[in-house]
């Protein structure tokens, strides 16, 4: 993939402050789960964030490829950061794919003023199930009034906005699904149970509750029912998000294996030396590369405008399973400190796991795949 | 206020290595930064204008690849930038340098109206002399304050914190002034993206000796008043006595035994 | 050769704060004469301070030939304005042939804008002086980028020749009692127009007397002491040996100690006769302000620590178990 200078100039922005303020740090906030908010805020006054806002509403947006270079350098550095950015990131898609130029005056404007979006689908009984959302919008006059809980949400106690799944007629299933924007300094709305992660400890998920929440009608984006598909839309674009950081992740934890292979004298030599290492290693590399090829091709896709959907899921289905394989192995080459808290590697192995998981579970990324594939 | 803040491109010194075999620096894949102590000096500047209001101008002595500097002073709260460069320039000292920039300094003030402070970093990492302030000082006839940590400006007067063996001072300064300064604690900020975009798109204006009147003579290696003989790399013996033994009783008794043989105690 | 003919002697600026001299100033004196001697002239201590006429005797025992006074109150502390200016009227006056000022925060101050106002070359830094005998000048050499190169450097063309030197790079000379010289005292009026600067407020920050440029000992503490209350063992240390406490940037960064106490490239430069360097891997940037050292020791539990490389003595060890012994065994050698 060619990288333009301006792109290398930006992510070497972001990489520095990444390597000098948050490496030193992460470990400590992955123990002892604290928010850290210097970090946010200063990401935030950098406008990381921005790079998925359109430059007419003020924001920096560039182009996908951009987007996924940054994405693998966030993802080098902390998933649970990414994970935040990739999270406001696909809010700000369904904003600019389907909002009104008057909504996404409104919609961006809270983004540029230094918060993050937020995208609420899952419920405690909706996650690859969206048909079985519950939380309800009922139209009352001019306004909508939203009720129910969404779970697992990753920015939910930060967002200063966010994007709502919800049904404006639960006889219809999917169908009767639709899309909001909401405030977060709407009367009822509110920050539920703050969730305690096995992994992402740096990004913050927590329930979003909507109580008689009443926001204008003109905050429903798009019309009434087509709300499944914007969501879809949406992830469409943000699971190449996913497989960009997880691609940033492996190679992370590929570096300090080789780091730690290179000095770790066994039997008298580094066990870099060893053919059963080196071998590891190769799979480990081969694997990464692919799948970041993967990326950047979707990406390149999604820039010119082609079809790219099955593309999109492929990458977040192989990078999100070659991020776990390899820093599962790279704990492996680590041997006893790699299972010791102490060492950096046990963290990536378990940011790994949830990318297999979220933006659409690796099984549902099967599915869509297989449907693109027999819908031929 | 009005500021104006002179800054150079220097090799990362931290990641400049010897070649052992040829005994010579080797520069090659070593990054160009601004020089430490003059992000120090521009973040003290920039905060002071977002206090106070006014400008902050960047000008460099360099070759052309310094306009990647200048650009980086851009993206972190100049608003203004000047390469000087010039073939003339080549092989100056100390002396030559402060005469060039103060040349220039005195043209800029023609268009831009008067700096109430230049502002600069206390040394360059690779040249570590530290003149180059004092002597802008003296060729602008301006008072100097050297090492400064902080800027106030309280009831129009300007306070520079200076740093000194035991503390520091307060220092009050008729401006204009040349300032220096040394690591303080406002860290020197991150661009945003925005401001790096925009400070890649910017052009930088390249003055040379066309641009203004300035004595040739007094340029490069004609206007410099020392001369370097020689240069070379420092030889380090390495016959340091390194201690392991199963104690630590044991390490700093045979550690005391060396010492007083050795007369060191 | 034409540039040496008007100007003549050797001058040391011997800087003053409180009444009391700087250490470098008698240091320079070293080199002072040993050029003064090459070029059969007299060595010559300058200095301006209040109530320094004891200053000005043991400048002559230590070796000046003579000694030009300048007392004021305004010389109490540091101005730039009131030493350029009084220096550039003695310059002028006498026309010196060589200048050293110890490169001290001030004699880095006011060095360069006397060299700029009199047009002639100013060397700082200096680690080694010598006289060029082949082009009549003296030879000053230099390290620069961060210490990984050196430079010998000339003025050919003008007098008076001028450089800097950081304490501790030279030992004072013997001290004789009965040497005999000249003190001539100068005064000028220095109207308050010309002084720019006013000091308005004075912090100390080093609770110690010692200052950490004119030590002798040091014990400087790193990453490696954890966290703010393990400097306890550093000072400690340094009490046991009549030391002073420095620092390397990495705990300063961490709040552990304040800036006052660093060594290295962005802090002070030191050249103790021993400096103990403890929990410190030995960056380049902090090795550029303490190589100097007559002795370096180290104790480190990373035996590849960088800092073995320029430790003449080094205990691989852990910090919190050697240091405590090393206590001990210095007060038994103390008492024995």
């Amino acid at each position: 993939m060619k990288i333009t200078a301006e792109m290398k100039d930006l992510r070497d922005l972001v990489e520095s402050y990444l390597k000098n303020e948050v490496d030193p740090v992460v470990g400590t906030y992955d123990a002892n789960g604290e928010f850290p908010e210097k970090i946010y805020n200063d990401l935030l006054e950098m406008g990381v964030h921005l790079l998925a806002v359109p430059t007419e509403y003020d924001g920096l947006m560039i182009d996908h490829k951009t987007e996924m270079y940054i994405a693998e350098t966030i993802g080098r550095h902390d998933c649970g950061i990414g994970s935040a950015i990739g999270a406001s990131n696909s809010s700000c898609t369904t904003m600019e794919l389907f909002g009104t130029d008057e909504q996404k005056k409104e919609f961006f404007g809270i983004l540029t003023s230094g918060k993050l979006a937020s995208f609420c689908l899952t419920e405690p009984n909706a996650g690859s199930d969206s048909a079985s959302v519950k939380t309800q919008a009922k139209l009352d006059g001019d306004e909508y009034v939203l009720n129910g809980t969404k779970c697992f949400i990753t920015n939910g106690g930060i967002a200063g906005v966010y994007i709502v799944i919800a049904s404006t007629d639960l006889s219809k299933g999917t169908k009767g699904l639709s899309a909001f924007y909401v405030e977060r300094d709407r009367e009822g709305v509110s920050v539920g149970k703050h969730e305690d992660k096995m992994g992402i400890r740096l990004s913050n998920t927590t329930e979003v509750i909507f109580e008689d929440c009443r926001i204008p009608k003109n905050h429903l984006i798009g019309e009434e029912g087509k709300g499944f598909l914007y969501a879809m839309k949406t992830l469409g674009t943000s699971r190449n998000y996913v497989g960009a950081m997880a691609v940033g992740l492996a190679q992370r934890a590929i570096d300090e294996a080789i780091e730690y292979a290179k000095g770790r004298v066994q039997f008298g030599k580094p066990i870099s030396k060893k053919q059963g290492i080196q071998f590891m290693l190769a799979d480990m590399q081969t694997q990464t590369e692919a799948a970041r090829q993967l990326a950047y091709y979707a990406a390149e896709l999604m820039d010119s405008n082609e079809d790219y959907e099955a593309y999109s899921s492929m990458s977040k289905l192989m990078g999100s399973d070659v991020a776990m394989k390899v820093t599962t192995d790279a704990v492996q080459i680590f041997g006893g400190y790699g299972y010791m808290k102490e060492y950096p590697m046990e963290k990536m192995m378990r940011d790994a796991k949830i990318l297999q998981i979220y933006e659409g579970t690796n099984q549902i990324q099967r599915v869509i795949i297989s449907g693109k594939m027999l819908s031929k | 206020m009005n500021i104006l803040v002179c800054i150079k491109q220097v090799p990362d010194t931290t990641e400049i290595k010897i070649n052992p075999v040829t005994n010579t620096l080797m520069r090659e894949g070593v990054a160009s930064i601004v020089n430490p102590f003059d992000s120090y000096a521009l973040e003290l500047a920039v905060r002071l204008k977002e206090k106070q209001g006014g400008k902050v101008t960047v000008i460099s002595m360099g070759p052309p690849q310094a306009k990647v500097a200048l650009k980086e002073c851009l993206s972190v709260g100049a608003e203004e930038a000047y390469l000087l460069s010039d073939r003339a320039f080549g092989g100056s000292d100390t002396l030559a340098t402060s005469y060039i920039l103060s040349s220039f300094i005195k043209h800029l003030e023609k268009e831009n109206g008067k700096f109430d402070l230049v502002m600069c970093g206390k040394q360059a990492i690779d040249g570590d002399t530290g003149q180059v302030g004092p002597e802008i000082a003296e060729h602008l006839g301006l008072a100097q304050v050297t090492y400064a940590t902080d800027i106030k400006v309280e009831d129009d007067k300007t306070l520079i914190k200076r740093e000194n063996d035991q503390g520091y001072d307060w220092i009050q300064v008729l401006t204009p002034a040349v300032i220096t300064v040394t690591k303080s604690v406002f860290e020197p900020r991150y661009a945003t993206l925005k401001s790096k975009i925009a400070a890649n798109k910017a052009e930088i204006e390249v003055l040379n000796t066309e641009s203004i009147d300035i004595d040739l003579e007094k340029c490069g290696l004609k206007g410099s008043a020392t001369k370097v003989m020689k240069s070379y790399t420092p030889i380090k013996d390495n016959n340091g006595i390194v201690i392991k033994e199963e104690t630590a009783s044991a390490s700093v008794k045979s550690l005391m035994n060396l010492l007083v043989d050795n007369k060191v105690i | 050769m034409s540039a040496n003919l008007e100007h003549k002697n050797v001058w040391v600026f011997i800087e003053t704060e409180y009444g009391k001299e700087k250490k470098v100033g008698f240091e320079l004196l070293t080199p002072g004469r040993k050029i003064a001697d090459t070029l059969n002239q007299e060595l010559v201590a300058v200095m301006f301070g209040k109530d320094i006429k004891n200053i000005a005797k043991e400048a002559i025992s230590y070796g000046a030939d003579k000694v030009i006074l300048v007392e004021d109150p305004i010389f109490e502390r540091y101005s730039t304005d009131a030493v350029t200016n009084t220096f550039m009227n003695l310059v002028d006056k006498y026309k010196p042939n060589t200048i050293f000022i110890g490169a001290t925060i001030n004699g880095r101050d006011f060095g360069p804008r006397v060299a700029c106002r009199l047009g002639t070359g100013l060397t700082a830094d200096c680690t080694e002086i010598s006289y060029d005998s082949e082009t009549n000048n003296v030879k000053w050499t230099r390290p620069a980028f961060g210490g990984n190169l050196m430079a010998d450097i000339e003025c050919p063309n003008i007098r008076p020749q001028m450089g800097t030197v950081r304490p501790g790079v030279y030992k004072k000379p013997l001290k004789q009692e009965n040497n005999k010289g000249e003190i001539i005292e100068e005064k000028f009026d220095i109207p308050e127009d010309a002084i720019r600067t006013k000091i308005v407020e004075t912090i100390k920050e080093i609770s110690e007397d010692i200052n950490l440029e004119e030590a002798e000992i040091i014990v400087s503490g790193g990453r490696g002491l954890g966290k703010a209350e393990n400097f306890s063992y550093i000072r400690d240390l340094a009490s046991a040996l009549g030391g002073a406490v420095g620092s390397s940037r990495a705990a300063v960064d961490s709040g552990w100690i304040p800036h006052a106490h660093q060594v290295g490239q962005t802090g002070k430069t030191v050249a103790p006769k021993i400096y103990i360097a403890c929990g410190i891997s030995g960056a380049i940037q902090h090795l550029a302000g303490m190589s100097g050292s007559d002795v370096i020791i180290a104790i480190n539990k990373d035996k590849d620590a960088p800092i073995f490389e320029v430790a003449h003595y080094g205990i691989v060890g852990d910090l919190f178990e050697v240091i405590p012994v090393f206590i001990k065994e210095i007060e038994k050698y103390k008492n024995s």
